[in-house]
């Protein structure tokens, strides 16, 4: 008779030891799964970069021949890099807000937005304009991306712009809701279209040429178009001022785009990727696109050295996740490349890099030093 | 801890009383009287789930509220206060979301309770059967090659006929002589799930940036796409299933008593055999289709409800799929509620539930009459 209690005492406590266990293991299980599903940077960023502190803004080239050390110092936020257009304290005056306006977005839906008293952003590159054209502080959420500037990385509330949740964003009474292509899932981005809230997609640059535009797109939007296009205009120039200095470039490294996130997810990036773009520009060989990759492919000792590169480009954020330097010496195949051999690694900050927004000018101005040494001097 | 434990949970145990519970009502009035209370039970849990579904989340919503943005959707003007915000959450995110956990908890509940009795086999499932594996390969495929031929229908369709393709070969080649050896069975599953991750495996390596993100969000199981359209594509696929299964559900008592009894009593096997998994391969095809992998369900659920209704197929077909759609919107509330702002896959949610659920009902079934089979 004292059997059954018994029995049953211990099949608790086993229940409960199983439970515990898979809830301690669960995370890892999780991470794991999507980890090895995960082929692409977008989806691995989704399982990692939630648990990512915010980088820093800095792009430290980091040389190893002294020579090779690239001569402009770190552009800090506190140096407010964005041109000519000076924030405005309160957005409501920004220079002559006219609402409401009506555009067609990336997606090609009609959309009139006619308050922006409480914007969600769904993505970092999109949110570094609106604070860019003066709307900040009219922002009541950004994802874990908004890394720049301040105002966008305080608030950070509606998870990751890749696997968003529709009832998150709504929570925060939005009367705009704005991103890039990336944001999504699509289903949840239909969701919030359907709860009648304006959502505006801006369309991804396909080159240096559409930086402009997606500064004109977001300010058209935000019914603040004139001060997009001084925005724009001058952000242009920077690119035409950074363009026409790689010009006189003498040398032409091979530049391999590594993107790695841990031990994880390790990529290279090729053709028609932001990296691929910006070091075309600045006066290298793309090396991912030389070696006829399209997006980002898995990284392997082989293709390292198919690619031969010269020097090799990083986001800080990502190779400080395989302990900077070092570690990435450490993934077979860096070694026996030139880069590797001389130590010729540079690393600038996700949003900088990537996020082909007013900065764009001055990271790629930032890229052609540190890919020729020789104009510094 | 379970009303009826005299019960074993097993759908292979021969009814104690074989002769009646074939067809017509029960003898006993205690019997009937306890149909009842698992019905309306099983129901109550089922509302329940419901209102804590649409009331519970980030914008939060009073049940009364919900009433009256429901009337007003109906045309009733209503004295009841609510904003539009709750409105539009309600309304355009969480109905239909729950709408969809319905249909899908429902379906592979259904369809597990089912496969278990027509396989006499209690380790039957969506998942083992292939079907869940088999879906997945059409759904991918058609996300792969982005047409959309039968428009909404078409990734539902898709792994409609994916589901059937791998299900069927698994029935094939697991059968023999009339019936399917539980080891064949399980060893079959595997192969055929192998073969069809391989597959799997194979388009995700093809799919661009956009669909692996896609495919990712999906291969974990999520109700987060919940929109009207997906509820209207999975709909008609889940109201005829479910009630075809119920047809089929008097059926499948006799299979329990083996083929040869079966087909004494007039009853075609092999038909109710290929209808069950036919229309188990449509239910979780769908399932699949619009809400991705969702494990456990299917399995844990039909022996859940066993233990508290017992084996009689009449009540375990339709309770099961009440339990299923219950289970599913609280795994789901689970899931978005956990980590929000963001969501937690429910696939996550419903194996951590389901797999120590399973391991202590192994457990149990090990004592009360020395394993399975």
């Amino acid at each position: 008779m004292l059997a059954r209690p018994l029995r049953l005492m211990r099949s608790l406590l086993v229940l409960i030891l199983i439970v515990t266990f898979v809830a301690a293991c669960g995370g890892d299980d999780d991470d794991s799964t999507a980890a090895a599903t995960a082929t692409s940077p977008a989806a691995a960023e989704a399982t990692s970069a939630p648990t990512e502190p915010p980088a820093e803004p800095t792009e430290t080239a980091t040389p190893e021949p002294p020579e090779a050390t690239a001569t402009t110092p770190p552009a800090s936020p506190t140096t407010a890099p964005t041109a000519t257009v000076e924030p405005t304290v309160e957005p409501t005056a920004a220079s002559g807000q006219s609402l409401p306006v009506t555009v067609t977005d990336a997606d090609g839906v009609e959309v009139t937005v006619t308050d922006t008293s409480r914007i969600v952003v769904l993505s970092g590159d999109v949110a570094e304009i609106v604070w860019a054209v003066g709307l900040g502080d009219s922002v009541v959420g950004t994802d874990i991306s908004a890394t720049y500037p301040e105002g966008a990385a305080a608030l950070q509330n509606i998870g990751y712009q890749r696997t968003l949740a529709a009832e998150g964003i709504l929570s925060l009474d939005p009367t705009l809701i704005i991103g890039g292509a990336a944001a999504g899932p699509p289903e949840v981005i239909e969701q919030l279209r359907a709860t009648g809230v304006p959502v505006v997609i801006i369309a991804d640059a396909t080159g240096l040429d559409g930086v402009g535009s997606r500064i004109r797109s977001v300010a058209e939007a935000l019914g603040v178009a004139p001060v997009g296009d001084e925005l724009a205009t001058t952000v242009d120039g920077e690119i035409a001022d950074a363009l026409a200095l790689a010009e006189t470039a003498e040398s032409e490294p091979t530049v391999l785009f590594l993107y790695v996130r841990g031990t994880s997810t390790q990529m290279i990036g090729g053709i028609g990727t932001t990296a691929d773009i910006l070091i075309d520009a600045a006066g290298g060989i793309d090396a991912g696109s030389a070696a006829n990759i399209q997006g980002y492919q898995p990284l392997t000792a082989e293709s390292l050295v198919t690619a031969n590169p010269d020097v090799l480009l990083l986001l800080t954020a990502g190779l400080e996740s395989i302990g900077g330097v070092d570690g990435l010496m450490q993934i077979p195949g860096v070694a026996e490349t030139p880069a590797g051999q001389n130590g010729n690694v540079l690393d600038f900050d996700d949003l900088y890099l990537l996020s082909m927004g007013p900065r764009t000018g001055q990271v790629l101005h930032d890229l052609i030093l540190g890919l020729h040494p020789e104009l510094g001097q | 801890m379970v009303a009826g434990t005299h019960q074993p949970a097993s759908s292979t145990k021969t009814p104690e009383r074989a002769g009646d519970t074939i067809v017509g009502p029960p003898a006993s009035a205690r019997m009937a009287g306890r149909r009842a209370i698992v019905l309306v039970g099983s129901s109550v849990a089922l509302l329940v789930a419901f209102l804590l579904n649409v009331g519970v989340g980030a914008v939060s919503i009073s049940p009364i509220q919900v009433v009256g943005i429901l009337l007003s959707h109906a045309g009733i003007q209503t004295d009841i206060a609510f904003t539009q915000q709750q409105d539009a959450v309600l309304w355009a995110i969480r109905l239909p979301r729950v709408t969809l956990g319905l249909m899908v908890g429902g379906g592979l509940a259904i369809s597990g309770a089912a496969l278990q009795g027509v396989f006499r086999n209690p380790l039957a499932e969506p998942g083992l059967v292939g079907v869940t594996s088999g879906a997945a390969v059409g759904a991918i495929g058609m996300i792969l090659l982005g047409i959309s031929p039968f428009g909404l229908l078409t990734i539902p369709m898709a792994a409609f006929v994916g589901g059937a393709i791998a299900t069927g070969v698994v029935y094939l080649l697991a059968r023999q002589g009339g019936r399917t050896e539980v080891v064949t069975l399980i060893l079959t599953g595997i192969a055929i799930n192998a073969i069809a991750g391989a597959a799997t495996g194979y388009l995700t390596f093809l799919a661009s940036d956009q669909q692996l993100r896609s495919i990712v969000f999906w291969s974990l199981g999520s109700l987060g796409g919940s929109t009207w359209p997906a509820v209207r594509s999975i709909a008609p696929f889940f109201i005829i299933g479910v009630l075809l299964m119920l047809r089929l559900s008097a059926s499948l008592n006799v299979l329990v008593l083996g083929e040869s009894e079966a087909r004494h009593l007039g009853v075609n096997t092999e038909r109710v055999r290929i209808g069950v998994i036919a229309i188990a391969a449509m239910l979780s095809g769908a399932s699949v289709a619009v809400a991705g992998i969702v494990g456990f369900i299917g399995l844990v659920v039909p022996h859940l409800i066993r233990l508290i209704a017992g084996p009689d197929h009449r009540l375990l077909v339709p309770v099961s799929a009440i339990g299923g759609a219950a289970l599913l919107m609280m795994a789901d509330l689970v899931a978005r509620t956990i980590v929000i702002p963001t969501e937690l896959p429910l696939g996550v949610v419903t194996a951590t539930i389901g797999g120590p659920f399973f391991l202590w009902l192994l457990h149990r079934t090990r004592r009360a009459q020395g394993g399975w089979g």
